[in-house]
């Protein structure tokens, strides 16, 4: 996913750190080096919230599995406050209940703990630039998990019985195609040029995306987190 | 309790809860089982041990003592109740005597552990607690089951002129209720420390499983990191590997599959064509798989071919990763192999690469599917693979 970091004009991010594994958070921070302004860090929910809500920095980097209520706990509690700070999430497991979990609660990425250094550069400026992180991963869940969204098991188009929001509960055909490539292991500037559309569409989709995941009111979405164990 | 059942199962046989079953029995009949009982914990030596308890009751002359001086108390005992033309209780008073002064010297000559078990589990049914509270609360059991009892004995001593079969039963229901009563507390706690005993037996269970399993792979695998440090490709394959396993392990509770053959379905198989490629050559194979299916033989042809695309691209791309993205859909499954290295003008290959790309072809043509390759020089190659679920022959 290296994603070109040069078009982001804007100075360096501002960064937080909510880690709780100590070994782990110096490892990020000498991997980002001088390319973000590293403002904080915090090793369990409630002191989290306390110096995000104190220093509103740019993009917070959220270890899913921490202490104190884990990632969602922090999410919740800076998102009354500072809507306008965006979270990246970071795990150690590629978990669809993890991934589903986060994105839910606002967290605008999903990287895993694997990244390389360059990469997750490109994903924190994305985020900071208020772009969202789709991994091959991810896109692959989100497309299983809005999978034979055009019927149900009895043939009914979805949404039909429960009256539900069309527009939430479906993809496009377009995001579809994005989503697929990019789990076929695309850049968005290939996505991009596969489709013979631009970045910042192929940008504006994959938010759309985010966004339907973050609203949906497809409760088969947690089902399928939870009944989903792959790889 | 003296672990005399287990030593006779042993020693016979018999399963352990059959011998126990038959020592109770005799133990409710008469009291005779409890007396054999008594007698067999005196006799047999602890395994281990050649001195039994028994011998060591010999020398006990306090002991001995003790216990004959309760004989007289029985005689006249035997004597009032034989007045009384209360025989039954002449039948069972020497046996329970010859229990007791068992028991006595039992307690008496048990080596310590033996003597810490009775203490803490069979002193408690007699002896209230310190506390003032569990004291009365055991004064009251005693009374009522004493009066239960009374009244089981009379309605069964009774038994008689009218509705003659249900009287000796009602009193034997009494009779057992004066036993709950009065037992029913100590017994509960038995029960409740066996089974937080067992909790903890299969807690420790489960940690020695754990020790062992981390020992066997994780252990390993860090001593074999330690011993190549200075070849940091293999060093990265050992640590993907044992990630990949851990994993595995911790989050499907399951060792994941290893050869192709035992995998069943679509994710297992790009599972095991994931962790066989990655150990293989050096390079990360990042798999996503959307949608699962049960593996035919044209699916498996399909996993071939792809594993085929993903070691080609790991030899030829010169890149570190390789994407594989597979998709089940209603009527076929998709497989996608890309990379982003230094691709290659399919109009002019080289023939050992077209061999390749075109056993490739043929792998997945020969069981009704497509393949199709796209390259361009210094820009990857992506491999495209479909395949229809039911093969056409079935």
């Amino acid at each position: 996913m290296s994603q070109d970091v040069s078009s982001t004009p804007r100075q360096r991010p501002r960064v937080f750190l909510v880690e709780d594994h100590a070994v782990f958070r110096a490892g990020v921070k000498a991997e980002l080096g001088d390319a973000v302004e590293v403002v904080g860090e915090a090793d369990e929910a409630a002191a989290a919230i306390e110096l995000i809500n104190e220093r509103v920095p740019d993009v917070v980097l959220l270890d899913v599995h921490l202490p104190g209520g884990g990632g969602r706990a922090v999410l919740d509690g800076v998102a009354n406050e500072h809507s306008e700070v965006r979270f990246l999430a970071l795990s150690v497991s590629d978990a669809p209940e993890d991934v589903i979990a986060v994105i839910r609660a606002g967290a605008r990425g999903y990287v895993t703990k694997t990244i390389s250094g360059p990469e997750l550069l490109a994903a924190i400026y994305k985020v900071a630039a208020g772009d969202a992180v789709f991994s091959p991963r991810l896109a692959g869940f989100v497309l299983d998990a809005f999978a034979n969204q055009g019927s149900d098991a009895l043939g009914r188009p979805p949404g039909s019985l429960t009256g539900l929001d069309h527009e939430l509960d479906q993809l496009s055909p377009r995001e579809q195609q994005v989503l697929r490539l990019i789990a076929r292991g695309y850049t968005y500037k290939e996505v991009a040029r596969d489709l013979t559309i631009s970045v910042k569409t192929v940008e504006s989709h994959v938010s759309s995306v985010l966004r339907k995941l973050q609203l949906s009111t497809r409760h088969e979405l947690t089902k399928w987190a939870t009944d989903r164990r792959l790889v | 309790m003296g672990g005399i059942c287990a030593g006779i199962s042993k020693a016979t046989g018999i399963d352990v809860t059959l011998v126990r079953i038959a020592f109770a029995l005799l133990g409710l009949g008469s009291g005779i089982g409890v007396l054999l009982y008594a007698l067999a914990w005196l006799i047999v030596p602890l395994e281990g041990e050649d001195t039994n308890i028994f011998g060591r009751a010999v020398h006990d002359r306090r002991g001995i003592r003790l216990v004959l001086a309760v004989i007289p108390a029985l005689i006249v005992a035997q004597i009032i109740a034989s007045s009384l033309h209360v025989g039954f209780v002449g039948s069972f008073i020497w046996p329970a005597f010859l229990a007791a002064g068992a028991a006595v010297l039992i307690w008496r000559n048990a080596d310590p552990d033996e003597r810490l078990w009775i203490n803490r589990d069979l002193i408690p049914m007699v002896r209230p607690d310190r506390d003032p509270h569990s004291r009365r609360s055991l004064l009251w059991r005693i009374v009522l089951g004493v009066a239960l009892a009374l009244t089981g004995v009379v309605v069964i001593g009774l038994g008689g002129t009218t509705a003659a079969a249900l009287r000796p039963i009602g009193g034997a229901l009494l009779f057992i209720a004066a036993v709950i009563v009065i037992f029913g507390p100590w017994w509960i706690t038995l029960v409740r420390d066996l089974m937080s005993e067992r909790q903890a037996r299969a807690l420790a269970e489960e940690r020695s499983q754990m020790a062992a399993h981390v020992h066997d792979s994780v252990l390993q695998t860090l001593a074999l990191i330690q011993r190549s440090a200075e070849d940091p490709q293999r060093v990265i394959a050992l640590a993907r590997t044992q990630e990949r396993e851990l994993r595995s392990w911790l989050f499907d509770g399951r060792p994941p599959v290893t050869f192709s053959d035992e995998a069943t379905t679509l994710v297992e198989g790009v599972t095991v064509l994931q962790r066989q490629v990655e150990a293989d050559h050096e390079i990360t194979v990042q798999a996503v798989i959307v949608g699962d299916c049960a593996l035919s033989d044209s699916l498996r042809a399909l996993l071939d071919a792809g594993r085929e695309a993903t070691v080609n691209a790991a030899k030829w791309s010169g890149e570190d990763q390789v994407s594989l993205y597979a998709e089940v859909e209603r009527d076929t499954v998709m497989l996608f192999v890309r990379d982003r290295g230094r691709g290659f003008d399919p109009g002019a290959v080289p023939d050992d690469r077209r061999g390749i790309a075109e056993s490739i072809r043929t792998r997945v043509q020969r069981c009704g599917g497509t393949a199709a390759i796209r390259s361009r020089p210094g820009e990857g190659t992506e491999v495209e693979l479909s395949m229809p679920r039911r093969s056409p022959a079935a």
